[in-house]
This record gives C-alpha cells, sequence and structure tokens, in this order.
C-alpha cells in the first residue's frame, strides 16, 4: 500500500465527523434554490461549480432579493475573503506542488477540509502530505453533492409553511458559535448585523453584505489595535 | 445576466480567491496583523446574513413584533454559546421556532 493512499485516507477520516452539520446545510441549500426558482440542473450546477455553501446561500439570498449579478458576484467575494486566510496558511506546505495539484487543491478548499488538514500539516513534514487536503476536500465534495441533490427532491414535498428558510439565518448563526465567547467578536457581529438590517432599505444595489462586512471588519482592526495598547 | 452566467462568475471568484493564495502568494507578504484582521471575516460577513432575515420580513420592513424568529434565535445562540456545536445550534432554533408557529 503507498503512502499517498494512507495519507488520502487519512484525511477522510479526519474530515468526516465535521461533515454532520454540512448534511442539513445541504438539504437545506437544495430545498431554498428550487423554492426560489432556479431549475433542478441549475441548482445542482451551483454545488458543482462553487462548491461552498456560505457563497451558495448568499448568491440564493441576494438573488431572491432582488439584487444585481454584480452586487451578488461581490458580495460572494465577501463571504469568500476568508478563503485568502486559508490559502495563506496552507500555501507554505504546497509550494513545491505542480501548477495542476495547485489547482485541483483550490477548488477542495472548503473550510472542513482547511480546518483537518490545517492540523496535519502542522505536524506531518512527508511530500504526500497534501493528499490529506485532496482526501477531506473529495469527503466535503461528496456529501455537498448528494445532500444538494436529496435537497432537490425532497424540496418538492416539504410545505412551506415549515418556514425552512429561517434555516438560513441559523447555520450561519451557528458557524458563528466559536466567536460569541469573544468580546471584540460580538462587538464585530452586532455592528455587522445593525448595518446591514439598517442599511438594507438605504444601501443602493443590495450592497448592504458588502458595506456591513466592509464596516465591521474596519472596527475589528481599531478594536484589536486599542486592546494591544492596552496591554 | 443569465441565470448561468451568474452561477460559472460566483464560481469563478470562489475558486480564485482559493487559488490566488495558493498560487501567488507566498505566506510572508501576509503579516500577523493581516492574518489576525482576516481572522474576523466571518464575524464581519454573516450577521449581515443573519440579521435582515430575522429581523425583517419579505418587503425589507422591521417585523418586531409577534416575530417567533428572533425568540428562536436567541434560543439557538444560547444552546450554541453552551454546547458550542453546530448541529445543537441549528436543531434547537428550528424546533423552538416550530414550537412558537405550531403550538403557541
Amino acid at each position: 500500500m503507498n503512502n499517498k493512499f494512507t495519507v488520502f485516507l487519512k484525511g477522510i477520516f479526519d474530515v468526516s465527523p465535521l461533515m454532520i452539520p454540512v448534511v442539513p446545510f445541504g438539504l437545506i441549500f437544495g430545498v431554498l434554490s428550487i423554492d426560489i426558482g432556479f431549475s433542478p440542473i441549475e441548482t445542482m450546477g451551483m454545488s458543482l461549480i462553487v462548491f461552498g455553501g456560505a457563497s451558495q446561500i448568499v448568491l440564493l439570498q441576494l438573488f431572491s432579493g432582488g439584487a444585481s449579478s454584480l452586487v451578488i458576484i461581490s458580495s460572494v467575494g465577501a463571504v469568500n475573503s476568508r478563503h485568502l486566510l486559508y490559502g495563506a496558511v496552507v500555501s507554505e506546505h504546497l509550494s513545491d506542488l505542480k501548477l495542476v495539484w495547485k489547482i485541483v487543491i483550490s477548488y477542495f478548499l472548503v473550510d472542513q477540509a482547511f480546518a483537518r488538514s490545517n492540523e496535519y500539516f502542522k505536524k506531518n513534514k512527508d511530500k504526500h502530505k497534501y493528499f490529506h487536503l485532496f482526501g477531506g476536500g473529495i469527503t466535503c465534495w461528496v456529501i455537498w453533492q448528494t445532500t444538494t441533490f436529496l435537497g432537490i427532491v425532497l424540496g418538492a414535498f416539504i410545505p412551506e409553511k415549515l418556514g425552512l428558510s429561517f434555516a438560513v439565518p441559523l447555520t450561519f448563526l451557528a458557524l458563528l458559535v466559536n466567536d460569541f465567547r469573544k468580546l471584540i467578536n460580538v462587538i464585530v457581529i452586532i455592528i455587522s448585523g445593525l448595518v446591514a438590517t439598517f442599511g438594507f432599505n438605504y444601501v443602493p444595489y443590495k450592497a448592504y453584505v458588502i458595506v456591513a462586512g466592509v464596516t465591521a471588519l474596519v472596527t475589528a482592526a481599531i478594536l484589536t489595535k486599542l486592546n494591544k495598547k492596552n496591554e | 445576466m443569465s441565470n448561468w452566467l451568474l452561477i460559472i462568475y460566483c464560481g469563478l471568484i470562489t475558486f480564485l480567491t482559493r487559488f490566488s493564495m495558493i498560487a501567488l502568494l507566498k505566506k510572508e507578504m501576509f503579516n500577523d496583523r493581516i492574518r489576525e484582521i482576516l481572522s474576523f471575516v466571518p464575524s464581519a460577513i454573516f450577521p449581515a446574513i443573519i440579521f435582515p432575515a430575522i429581523f425583517l420580513d419579505n418587503s425589507g420592513d422591521f417585523q418586531l413584533e409577534n416575530n417567533p424568529k428572533i425568540m428562536a434565535a436567541i434560543i439557538a445562540m444560547l444552546i450554541g454559546i453552551i454546547s458550542q456545536n453546530i448541529i445543537a445550534t441549528i436543531i434547537s432554533g428550528l424546533a423552538s421556532y416550530w414550537f412558537l408557529i405550531f403550538m403557541v
């Protein structure tokens, strides 16, 4: 058995527990997308082409609110800016890879795979370690495509009265559970939420996600700086 | 713009943010300060999705009275803070929402 395959399996094994929350997320995405009016093929295409839960939900949310394409695309970009951090953290481990592998790994660099492989990379130095991220990424991919498909099928049977669209804010809320305990994060969360809510009707082109995000990030920069001065 | 074109552009920008850092940048280009600020991106962006979906109705008007979403979101948040568990947060939020709209 070669080393690559062992590392690949380790990636699958390590990321699997993190797949549990992805299941409802994928289902919700599939159901909502059909609900909003995308065709089943377009919905499947989103999961295959975009392959990013937060990006896809933002796409749906703004599309249904009537935002323009440019605003939708730049909001998706804003949501994705967290990937800049992942890439920068992981890149030192992947700098020797061929371009093809860099492209493949980039497609699979989702939150859960990043979290697990980053831990693995810190502890392991073998040259095939990128197969860990590949294994984790493929696991996420299979779960995401399967649950999207199930969501599309189930969507026809789920009554609108259930208000499943409420699952969208809940899912994002759940992604922040670790941040509610840190004071600076809480302030940043409140500022972003207030700017978005009050700006919803006033920020032109439905660009409220971007305006709120930038305002909150500037706040984070100021607060972390003040925090250091006081130490 | 057609739906397909929109989907492809969103896919491209998602891919490019992931790819650009792996392919183009060296880790030295990101100092600790920038990393620290980027770590706040989820806290800065996600509430912009969460808050309007809870406090505003479909036409964008404030909905503060008779709004079961507010109570359900508070319960979900508390469960999240206590359990630190994503699934528990989502399920408790949905369960309390359904309880409020169907039972109360």
